[in-house]
């Protein structure tokens, strides 16, 4: 609840900062220092410590998983702003206004990590959908962003209609919102709560751009100022995976049986797709994008396998994936040439940002002492531990060939390439960001204990 | 404490490496710190006697049942002092070649020492798998910095084959990881496991490890990756990749496949046999047919792997016995062939065999110890790989598990003369002969790269003549694994 509260107290007072002040370093601190505060308040709450009591009449629980989860997806938002302040600016006019709408998207995050009633899952989703429409389209100038924003929100609507459509079955034949009320009693599938499960499935799997409900993502992803997409393919893609498992745990766990074999076609679509289609990418931007998907088929290997170990994985897997990625993205940002032969040279002219591109890259492709690795892992094992689908890991482990594949050629493009570098303006501050961010990277892949031993502690 | 330092003193000094600007300095360093690695790796085999000094075991996830737990056992042994005396060597035969960026070639060299001491000495089966990746890693970058014309897409296709077989270990390992008591990595445990496996179940495991342990060996059909790799990397890596990394997959089938699904290695030994036969007798005949030296030596090491691999699988004690000191040899063996290679593409900048001519009458230091090195590997009685190959032919030969294994004799014996006529075919017009515009002006080698030949060839000698301690060394491991794969037969 903390978080919650405070996320949206924060977002009003950005926009009256927007109003009253022209000063952008002055913004962009009061930014920090409110992303700072939400973080502080969350652990308060994880340790016990609550703010506000508001009876929600059931509709929200805050349990250790998705306050954990809320941690990291803060965590790493710090790690957002500090990064991406500065290109920020570059955006548009209204630099207040972005941190505002990024507020109001981590509040409906939170609410989607703690909902326990239909419509607080929907408020949550809608909370998170519509602020990102706007940012999408925050560069008004720009055609392609323009093309973007309009596509997201058609389909993004349509979506949530269907969503709508399956909550409202889901209602009809249990006549509750309340997810464990629902997952009371119901072991098999009428057909009233199977179209339901079917709607939500569906929707949900757009959201996460998960195959063959992706046909939005490369578009919006390509087309959004490169700072937002950034975010949207990270933090707020992880949020939306923890709404998807919490649902389908918290309501249809005793029906897995009847749903396994489905999710794991689309996990396997997802991977295929996404990792296919990534290797004929020449932008490295569009590259990401395609990436984000396959990684998405990664994490629903929480949702097929639907045990504790997936469940912790997700946690994990949300930190591998969203900090090496927002870690490209800051460096990305900065260039002019988002091809592949834009990255040709660039060891040459900057060892540092070579280096840390390269870690983060190893640790996508899920090479061992880096984060990524620990994740799949985790992923990995959950879905043999669950033991039903064997052919979806062989599909997993060739998919993670393939993406060794296009995430070397950028480092390939880096190191073994001869070219004019563009020109890439960082600060010492930039650099040693990344240089944390990247051990960071690597620390937690060879000593993941701590992050387990929280983990552990906390379920 | 040695096993640790062995890993650790290789991957910091290797780090440390990346930080020297001069080039003579880096190249001296990395020296040095290769030379310390084996003084340590002679201690741990020569001096200390006390059991608890060559092992460690450190906490490392306790949640998952994995430790960081490292063990100098006899096999380790053999091979850590192999990756220690291969380092020294080729840092000294390349004393005098210039690399871009010398600094950071040294330190990948190092670091890919420190990722194979760590998958020698790995207990634990995921810190296994943790350094048998990362000793791929400095493996990439060296080929594609520092390699031929072709290097990037070759090392890409390296990579990824090698990353493919790895995954597949890496479902085995989690598998049979749940199939513990207590759900542990540790190697004994995983001994373990076996009763807790169905026999269906072994037999696919058996496959997603064999098939990481197959692709870096290189087991027909899997090695197409290799002839290429090898041939356009820098001289420097071949010798690592060939002379140590290839028995990263023979440790892999003798300490982690075989004793742990006994059952299905022993079902599978004929299937595994057939492919190393196939696999050695088309290497051989390749190659007769290859003019580059780089890719006769490449398909000549297949060949050679091939036939221990074959030992292995027929489940005999002095198959097995032939097997740990062949290791050796054919590391030794093979790193002596790649120094010749590099000295001649140094002086000559080709490796083309129909191009050179007549070097014995210019050089003939080096044809006296090159032919050394190459009756070795045909294997001739007083050189080292005779008794190695002995005990292998004897192995197979007599082997009450296979009933292939005269089939299987008499077919990798015909390898055996293959390898001859390429080997001295090769020698004949490389080093005999008239000299040509090319090498008329040809050079005798320089003292370094004298000495460090000239080491090999006395190992080469000293092993032929008294194998003996090298034998002792690895005994208790012999026994330990023939222990665990001998009962689980049906006879």
């Amino acid at each position: 609840m903390n978080a919650i509260v405070i996320s949206a107290i924060w977002g009003v007072i950005m926009m009256f900062c927007g109003a009253f002040s022209k000063n952008n370093a002055a913004i962009r601190a009061t930014a920090v220092l409110g992303i700072v505060l939400v973080f502080v308040v969350n652990l308060m709450e994880l340790y016990g410590t609550k703010l506000f009591t508001i009876n929600t009449t059931g509709m929200l629980a805050f349990d250790n998983f998705g306050l954990l989860f809320n941690a990291i997806a803060i965590g790493c938002t710090i790690a957002y702003f500090l990064l991406n302040g500065r290109d920020m600016e570059k955006v548009g006019l209204h630099y207040a206004e972005y941190y505002a709408l990024i507020f109001f998207v981590l509040a409906g995050i939170f609410i989607s990590s703690s909902f326990s009633s239909l419509l607080m899952l929907f408020l949550g989703i809608e909370i998170i959908s519509i602020p990102l429409y706007i940012l999408t389209g925050a560069d008004k100038r720009n055609l392609k962003s323009n093309e973007a924003s309009l596509k997201y929100f058609l389909m993004g609507s349509f979506s949530t209609g269907i969503m709508l459509m399956g909550i409202c079955l889901i209602y009809g034949a249990r006549g509750t919102f309340n997810i464990e009320q629902i997952a009371l009693g119901t072991t098999t599938l009428t057909p009233m709560i199977g179209a339901g499960l079917l709607l939500l499935m569906f929707s949900l799997a757009f959201k996460v751009s998960a195959a063959p409900f992706h046909f939005w993502t490369p578009d919006v992803y390509d087309g959004a100022p490169t700072v937002f997409t950034s975010f949207m393919a990270t933090i707020v893609k992880a949020g939306l995976f923890v709404a998807f498992i919490r649902l389908f745990e918290g309501a249809f766990d005793a029906m897995q049986p009847q749903w396994q074999t489905l999710m794991a076609i689309i996990t396997a679509a997802t991977l295929i797709i996404g990792n296919l289609t990534a290797v004929f990418q020449q932008s490295v931007k569009r590259m990401l994008a395609y990436s984000s998907i396959a990684q998405a088929g990664f994490m629903l290997f929480a949702l097929v396998a639907m045990n504790g170990t997936g469940k912790e994985g997700l946690l994990y897997y949300t930190l591998a994936y969203s900090v090496p990625t927002i870690g490209i993205f800051a460096i990305l940002v900065r260039m002019k040439d988002y091809t592949f032969e834009g990255f040709n040279g660039l060891a040459k002219h900057h060892p540092v940002l070579a280096a840390v591109t390269t870690i983060f890259l190893l640790s996508l492709a899920g090479i061992p002492a880096t984060a990524g690795f620990m994740g799949k892992f985790y992923m990995l094992s959950a879905a043999i531990q669950n033991g039903h689908v064997m052919w979806l890991v062989i599909v997993g482990i060739l998919c993670a060939a393939i993406s060794v594949y296009y995430y070397f050629r950028v480092i390939q493009a880096m190191y073994f390439k001869d070219g004019d570098p563009q020109e890439l303006e960082t600060s010492g501050f930039h650099k040693g960001l990344l240089i944390l961010m990247a051990a960071f990277v690597v620390l937690i892949g060879i000593f993941p204990q701590w992050l387990i031993q929280m983990l552990y502690n906390f379920f | 404490m040695i096993p640790v330092l062995l890993i650790v003193i290789p991957l910091l000094s290797g780090l440390a490496t990346f930080l020297i600007k001069q080039e003579k300095a880096a190249k001296t360093w990395s020296l040095f710190a290769s030379l310390i690695t084996l003084v340590i790796s002679v201690i741990g085999i020569a001096v200390v006697k006390d059991k608890a000094a060559l092992s460690a075991n450190l906490e490392w996830l306790p949640m998952l049942g994995s430790s960081f737990a490292v063990t100098l056992d006899g096999m380790g042994q053999i091979l850590c002092l192999l990756t220690a005396v291969a380092f020294p060597m080729i840092f000294g035969a390349t004393w005098n070649a210039t690399y871009k960026n010398a600094k950071n070639f040294h330190a990948l060299m190092l670091l890919s020492q420190a990722g194979l001491m760590g998958v020698f000495l790995a207990y634990d089966a995921l810190l296994f798998y943790f350094f048998w990746e990362l000793a791929l890693i400095p493996a990439y970058f060296l080929c594609s910095q520092w390699g031929g014309e072709r290097r990037i897409a070759v090392t890409i296709k390296f990579f990824i084959y090698t990353f493919v077989g790895s995954l597949f270990m890496l479902i085995g390992i989690i598998y049979v990881y749940f199939h513990t008591p207590g759900q542990s990595f540790a190697l004994e445990d995983f001994y373990k496991a076996a009763a807790a496996l169905s026999a269906k179940e072994q037999n696919w495991l058996f496959w997603t490890f064999f098939v990481a342990f197959a692709v870096k060996m290189p087991i027909f059909p899997l090695h197409t990756w290799q002839p290429d790799t090898y041939e356009q990397s820098p001289t420097a890596t071949t010798m690592v990749l060939s002379g140590v990394m290839v028995k990263m997959g023979l440790l892999g089938v003798i300490r982690w496949l075989a004793p742990v699904l006994p059952m299905a290695t022993w079902q599978n030994g004929d299937t595994v046999g057939l492919l190393c036969v196939i696999g050695m007798i088309y290497a051989s005949i390749i190659a007769m047919q290859q003019d580059d030296l780089k890719r006769l030596i490449a398909y000549s090491s297949i060949a050679h792997v091939g036939l221990m691999c074959l030992a292995i699988f027929v489940t005999s004690e002095k198959g097995m016995q032939g097997v740990m000191i062949q290791m050796f040899n054919h590391g030794i063996n093979v790193i002596g062939l790649w120094i010749v290679v590099e000295l001649i593409e140094r002086q000559f900048k080709t490796r083309k065999i129909s191009e050179l001519g007549g070097l014995a009458q210019k050089s003939p230091a080096l044809a006296i110890l090159l032919v050394v090195v190459a009756l070795a590997n045909v294997a001739l009685p007083l050189t080292n790989a005779f008794i190695g190959e002995f005990l292998l032919f004897t192995g197979v030969f007599t082997s009450t598990a296979s009933k292939m294994g005269p089939v299987f004799t008499a077919v990798a014996a015909l390898s055996i003369i293959l390898s001859a006529v390429y080997t001295l075919n090769m020698i004949q017009r490389v080093f005999y002969g008239n000299t040509n515009q090319l090498t008329a002006n040809a050079r005798e080698i320089r003292t370094n790269e004298k000495l460090v030949l000239g080491i090999l060839v006395v190992a080469i000698l000293v092993i032929g003549v008294y194998p003996k301690p090298f034998l002792e060394l690895s005994q208790g491991t012999v026994d330990a694994i023939m222990s665990k794969m001998i009962n689980k037969h049906p006879i």
